[in-house]
């Protein structure tokens, strides 16, 4: 188990190179450094390495029970509403250590928004929906409020389909709308990052489309990393790809590299179907 | 091969069916019985006491005489205690449910007193009261008053409300507070905006139970010593009080002295009834009406 991880490691390095190379002007927003996951006993990411780039798409894919959702929640430290959950390792965002205690985790989630696999609005008004993240960070000019949800509708291409009915229950929009509702919902609390945790898992073909188009879009502004389980939807998508497996990261590099030519051979196997 | 002997099942069937048949009988017999020892109940309380119910026995003032006994200082005294016991134990009850959910560590002594609160749940009424006559009434020297009364009530029902709080709390799903922890809202942010909101229905449903049996419970109060005939109405918290059920229970008592007295106790046993049956329908409806799907 030691030599494996040992050997992941040298290739991510190797591909961590070729990585770096093409977005010489892009930031880090991003760095993971040797960070190891524990639920209970069970050891769910292990030394885990990696630099996510501002105002790209990264993917990370990986069968089921890889990882992967859990990398991402540790991203905004949901991971630690379970109370089991022990985490070493350093997490950079923006330069600053977000697994310190000094980090406030209210702060970082102002900062890093997210989106979940099943689309989640509360059960209130659209309206209220996406103007929940303005209102508890202590907006209450109702202005300012109309604009921040008008903006985020428009900016999660739904305003069109609920503007005549921003006030009506959010339970009443179909799957699709929903999570582009949750879209906005996260919009709206103007963030850096989207985190997304399969986000169109739960929806069908053409609401996928839709959430795909627009994720194109916000990458201009935003910085999205996105879980899935559709390596399709990552090779379309996205800028790099990391590939999990066993709570190891395999193999990153550009998505069009890990598609066309992956270094590792699990990796190729995985995009191939021979797996997973 | 087949492994299923048709001749077998077919031979089998008959005595199927009539187990069947049997389990229904005794469980109809099992609901019958509670049906109709309370029809009974009803009769009986209907048929000695509707006749006494009138303008002046609901509004008139305790006596000696029957026929001229009222139960409005006894209404009163149940109003104003459920004016004690309402917000004491909403406010302790809840809180409490908010802190064992939301905030408290799940370890050890989380679990202890998780247990202990079910157990309290079971602790005899009259426990709850000594507790009251020691605590309320002489340590704090209230007195025999609606005050002390209401904080034992208090006491006796707290369970209630914190285990169905936090039944409807737990009930919340995940998904819905991790939205709101999602975009940076505090741990009382996400409670007062989303977790209480929809754990609402529930825990109206807990509070006015806990609430009905505060107004039904005797036992507490016998220990505390509610006066057997007060005349005057309580105007406040600190005065002294009765509560219909302890009326029920001196009459009850005295209808042996007094044959009238029965009736008086049947007529008010209508009354609280009468009130219960309110408040559990308030109950229903609220359930009901504010109950959502996810």
């Amino acid at each position: 188990m030691m030599a494996l991880s040992q050997k992941v490691n040298v290739e991510y390095n190797q591909n961590g190179g070729s990585v770096e190379n093409p977005v010489l002007d892009k930031k880090v927003v991003y760095d993971t450094k040797d960070l190891n996951l524990w639920y209970g006993k069970d050891h769910a990411l292990k030394n885990i390495n990696l630099a996510i780039y501002e105002k790209e798409v990264t993917a990370i894919i990986g069968p089921s029970g890889c990882g992967k959702s859990t990398y991402i929640k540790t991203l905004n430290r949901m991971v630690q509403l379970v109370p089991s959950v022990r985490i070493s390792g350093e997490i950079s965002y923006r330069g600053k250590s977000i697994l310190d205690k000094s980090y406030q985790v209210e702060d970082l989630r102002t900062r890093v928004g997210m989106v979940f696999q099943k689309p989640n609005p509360f059960p209130k008004s659209i309206y209220d929906n996406v103007a929940y993240g303005p209102r508890i960070h202590g907006i209450k000019n109702k202005k300012i409020l109309d604009q921040i949800v008008e903006k985020s509708l428009r900016g999660a291409a739904i305003w069109d389909e609920v503007k005549e009915r921003l006030h009506e229950n959010a339970y009443g929009l179909s799957g699709g709308q929903q999570q582009r509702l949750c879209i906005a919902r996260c919009l709206a609390i103007e963030p850096d990052v989207i985190l997304m945790d399969e986000p169109t898992s739960a929806l069908d073909p053409k609401s996928t489309l839709k959430v795909e188009e627009l994720i194109q879009e916000l990458k201009k502004e935003y910085s999205i990393i996105i879980v899935t389980h559709n390596m399709q939807q990552a090779a379309r998508i996205s800028d790099k790809t990391a590939f999990f497996l066993n709570g190891e990261v395999v193999e990153y590099d550009q998505t069009d590299v890990i598609f066309s030519n992956p270094s590792d051979k699990r990796t190729e196997d995985y995009i191939t179907g021979r797996f997973g | 091969m087949k492994y299923v002997d048709t001749a077998l099942v077919q031979k089998r069937m008959n005595s199927r069916l009539l187990l069947n048949t049997f389990a229904k009988t005794v469980f109809l017999l099992s609901t019958l019985f509670g049906l109709v020892v309370l029809a009974v109940l009803i009769f009986r309380v209907a048929s000695g006491g509707l006749g006494w119910i009138n303008i002046d026995f609901l509004t008139g003032r305790l006596s000696t005489h029957a026929d001229r006994a009222g139960i409005m200082g006894a209404i009163l005294g149940t109003l104003w205690l459920m004016l004690v016991v309402a917000p004491v134990t909403m406010f302790v009850g809840v809180g409490t449910a908010i802190y064992l959910e939301c905030y408290a560590k799940k370890g050890r002594i989380h679990s202890i007193i998780q247990t202990n609160i079910s157990n309290l749940a079971g602790v005899p009424s009259i426990v709850f009261g000594i507790l009251g006559l020691t605590i309320f009434v002489r340590a704090m020297d209230f007195g025999n008053v609606i005050l002390a009364g209401g904080l034992t009530m208090s006491l006796l029902v707290l369970p209630i409300v914190v285990v169905a709080s936090q039944e409807a709390i737990r009930a919340v799903p995940a998904h819905l507070s991790e939205a709101s922890f999602g975009m940076g809202a505090t741990k009382w942010q996400t409670i007062k905006n989303i977790i209480l909101p929809a754990a609402l229905p529930g825990i109206l449903t807990g509070a006015i139970l806990s609430l009905s049996r505060a107004i039904g419970e005797t036992a507490p109060l016998v220990v505390i010593g509610i006066p057997a005939l007060l005349i005057p109405f309580p105007g406040g918290i600190m005065d002294r009080f009765t509560v219909l059920p302890m009326q029920i229970y001196y009459w009850t008592l005295d209808s042996s002295l007094v044959a009238e007295y029965a009736n008086l106790a049947a007529a008010t046993i209508v009354v609280l009834l009468v009130v219960l049956f309110l408040l559990n329908s308030i109950a229903i409806v609220i359930r009901n009406k504010f109950q959502q799907r996810y």
